[in-house]
């Protein structure tokens, strides 16, 4: 009964979804306002029916109802009850579940909290949301529904992907498809501005703070997600330019060029429909990611042509919103007003750089992760894109940018000083030889990528704390003075240091863990002994036994390192016997600066048994960096917040003025 | 989406065993010069059966049968290119994870400096010939009148 309550749930939010994305868009152009009503509480409705048959669904999954079949596959009773709940979004149908809750939940948030917004960009905003969402739930209940039943019930599931029966990965999807959804709302104002024929700064102010918002999620998203790969995939990478890593970094490629040039529409109004366009890119590339993983073409061009209805079904989804997104820029875009002229040099023009080296980067990542399937259906040539394509294209073509990123907060807007510029960031030019001059000194044989690596995080990391010491005034004014002058400097350019300063951290994580690993992959027996990175390793022995849904062998071993005291480390396999297949859990000790990371591998008949043992030098820094990344985005979200409040009170003003063209800023 | 890895990953477990397998100790040669070489080919050659990995990185048979042969051929005395090339010859380019530069991939290797380069010299041009716009010298009497014929001619 519960299940048909969803199943019905979900069927009402496509109506509701059809009446969000058809009555709003009517009453708009003709200027209806009961018609307009009607968006916002068809908004929050089919948010909350979503909410409803998300939670039935979920409800089915922890009381183990094996007449879905979805729990049936997925799920066992001996599940762990984390996973349970987690194991909803581990299937196809789960996952497209959590896709429109995150859809609607957006399209709820605007219905919530824009009632300063003015009317019909609202309207259009939470129309072109209802459309997507309508799109999204004809997919799901036509060709992947979570609620079809199995009759006769089965008494027991099949279980869940053991691989997926892990905290890292039972968490990461929320925050992901928060981020990789979230641009919807970004897609939806853009369709909206090209519909009303205006991108205005107050716009360009309504906007930002959603692609930050949905931008924060996505980055947490991904550096869990290769957190993950790290610690379960047994020999320390974290990132793999595999296709579908792929598919969430082109949208977050996207989404950072987006929110940064929101800021110069919202700042400077310029750069208006650069900014339209990004914004319906950004969505788009989500969308063709999810068609990416969603319809196996991944895997090879046959098993797309073996079950085609979700991948022709999505193919044509993108190519409504993307096709049907771009016809109407260019409709409508040279319409639009010219944003103010900027000089090359100027906080604009960085600004412009970046975006241009995001865009072509994403371009590159996009070209790689397609190349092969275009080749085989152009020429039947298989060939493969690897690692080393992605090394050589897109680290080069992302450097500059790195450099740019620092440069560019200390330029004026309009028409900067460059060499004014560097000498406030002398500091960070002088740090950007020293370091990796020292880590020269300290190591002779460090290749020169690895050298300007270290460069490059030092001038990202340094650039960021010498723009702070110039903004406060430390080398003009008492300490005390420049003390007070940083603590009233704007959240907003808070978050920008603490982000910029995360991607330093972050590449300093990436470049000295691939410089300066070691490695030990030896056969042991108890009581062998192994030396790594000035630690030494004695193994002591496996037991075996088991746990919950599986069975474990569990290796000990003790690490002794001169001068601190001795501690143990348990790797483990895993065997887990309804889903047959075996895992491998990793033991990681980390002091912050590197990790000791240790993975068993299989015996051997003589007792003996293959350790991996890797020390990996500031790798917990690739995951720090980009949380603070977020945390930035975050801290600069606060700053919006507060902002939020004043078009409330300009809104007065800001109806009486048709664009915001006279907006004295 | 790094969800969805991890349903390929299901399958590639299934083809390509458990992970923090690849390289065993076994396999290994005794010179460490020749090892680290190998270790560096491997990571270029991709394991067939398995959906994205290099050989390195991959605990298939075929992988480990690979890994073997490259060492025989090194050990042999080939060069780093002639190990590549010699698997090519035998399981086809799709081996390679660092595709070559040959006509099929020109496109591939070349789309990107041509993207950076390309569009970097449009922004700088249109930036170049719309500032020189907005300090133009007021025309002279002569120019005035010239435009003004011109204009007179036309219209």
């Amino acid at each position: 009964m519960l299940v048909e309550i969803g199943h019905f749930a979900l069927v009402l939010a496509l109506l509701v979804a059809l009446v969000q994305g058809t009555m709003p868009l009517a009453g708009a152009s003709v200027r209806s306002r009961p018609l307009m009503d009607t968006a916002q509480p068809a908004a929050l409705l089919q948010f909350g029916l979503v909410a409803l048959a998300f939670a039935v669904f979920m409800h089915a999954h922890i009381a183990s109802d094996f007449s879905l079949r979805n729990v049936f596959e997925n799920s066992n009773t001996a599940k762990p009850m984390l996973y349970k709940v987690t194991g909803v979004w581990g299937s196809h149908e789960g996952s497209m579940m959590l896709w429109v809750l995150m859809l609607t939940l957006f399209g709820g948030l605007v219905a919530a909290l824009g009632r300063s917004l003015p009317m019909t960009l609202r309207a259009r905003t939470l129309a072109i949301q209802g459309l997507l969402g309508f799109g999204t739930l004809a997919f799901i209940i036509g060709t992947s529904n979570p609620f079809d039943r199995l009759i006769p019930a089965p008494v027991d599931g099949r279980d869940l992907n053991p691989l997926l029966q892990d905290p890292g990965l039972a968490f990461h999807p929320p925050f992901l498809y928060f981020g990789y959804v979230g641009f919807s709302i970004t897609y939806s104002f853009a369709i909206a501005a090209l519909i009303e024929g205006r991108v205005g700064a107050a716009w360009a102010r309504w906007v930002r703070p959603w692609a930050l918002t949905a931008w924060c999620g996505l980055t947490i998203g991904i550096a869990m997600g290769s957190w993950w790969a790290y610690y379960v995939l047994g020999w320390g990478g974290w990132w793999y330019w595999d296709p579908v890593e792929n598919a969430s970094f082109m949208p977050w490629l996207l989404g950072t060029a987006l929110l940064h040039s929101a800021a110069v529409a919202e700042k400077r109004e310029s750069l208006q429909r650069w900014t339209v366009l990004l914004a319906i890119l950004t969505f788009g590339m989500s969308l063709i990611g999810t068609f990416l993983v969603r319809s196996g073409v991944l895997t090879s061009v046959h098993s797309f042509a073996v079950d085609p209805t979700r991948g022709v079904f999505i193919l044509a989804l993108i190519a409504v919103v993307i096709g049907g997104g771009l016809v109407l820029y260019a409709l409508r875009a040279p319409g639009l007003e010219a944003g103010n002229p900027f000089a090359l040099v100027s906080r604009e023009g960085a600004l412009v750089l970046n975006n241009l080296l995001l865009c072509a980067g994403m371009a590159t990542v996009f070209l790689g992760t397609f190349y092969p399937l275009f080749a085989e259906v152009w020429s039947g040539a298989k060939l493969s894109v690897g690692p080393q394509f992605f090394d050589a294209t897109f680290v080069p073509i992302l450097a500059p940018a790195i450099i740019a990123m620092v440069i560019g907060p200390v330029l004026a807007w309009r028409r900067g000083n460059l060499r004014a510029a560097l000498r406030r960031l002398a500091p960070a030019i002088v740090g950007a030889l020293l370091v990796p001059a020292i880590a020269f000194v300290f190591d002779r044989s460090t290749p020169p990528a690895a050298l300007a690596g270290i460069a490059l995080a030092s001038w990202a990391m340094l650039g960021v704390l010498a723009d702070l010491g110039d903004r406060s005034g430390v080398t003009r004014q008492p300490l005390g003075a420049a003390w007070r002058r940083l603590r009233h400097l704007p959240r907003g350019t808070w978050g920008y240091a603490i982000a910029h300063f995360g991607v330093g951290v972050l590449i300093a994580g990436i470049v000295v863990s691939t410089a300066w690993r070691s490695e030990r992959i030896e056969t042991v027996h108890a009581g062998d002994v192994l030396q790594i990175a000035g630690r030494t390793l004695r193994f002591v022995g496996v037991t075996e036994g088991d746990v919950a849904n599986y069975h474990a062998q569990r290796a000990q071993i003790v690490v002794e390192r001169p001068g601190s005291a001795p501690t143990t480390m348990y790797p483990e396999r895993r065997y887990y016997a309804v889903a047959q297949s075996q895992t491998t859990n990793t033991a990681i000790v980390t002091n912050g600066f590197g990790d000791l990371y240790l993975a068993l591998g299989d015996p051997d008949s003589q007792g003996g048994w293959v350790l991996r043992a890797y020390y990996n030098p500031l790798v917990p820094w690739i995951w720090f960096g980009a949380l603070l990344a977020a945390l930035g985005g975050l801290v600069s979200l606060s700053d919006r917040r507060l902002r939020m409040r004043l078009p409330a009170a300009a809104r007065t003003s800001a109806a009486a003025i048709p664009t915001g063209s006279t907006d004295p800023r | 989406m790094i969800r969805e890895l991890v349903l390929s990953l299901a399958f590639l477990i299934a083809v390509c065993g458990q992970f923090a397998q690849a390289v065993e100790p076994s396999e290994r040669l005794a010179d460490p010069v020749l090892e680290e070489r190998a270790r560096t080919l491997s990571k270029e050659l991709r394991c067939l059966v398995c959906q994205n990995q290099s050989i390195d990185e991959s605990n298939a048979d075929l992988a480990h049968d690979l890994r073997i042969l490259l060492r025989q051929r090194l050990v042999a005395g080939d060069s780093d290119q002639q190990v590549l090339d010699y698997i090519a010859a035998r399981y086809g380019v799709f081996v390679l994870l660092d595709p070559p530069f040959a006509p099929v991939t020109y496109l591939l290797w070349l789309t990107p400096p041509l993207l950076v380069f390309g569009t970097g010299a449009l922004l700088v041009a249109r930036a170049r010939r719309r500032r020189p716009e907005q300090q133009l010298p007021a025309l002279t009497q002569e120019e005035r009148a010239r435009a003004a014929l011109l204009l007179g001619e036309r219209g």
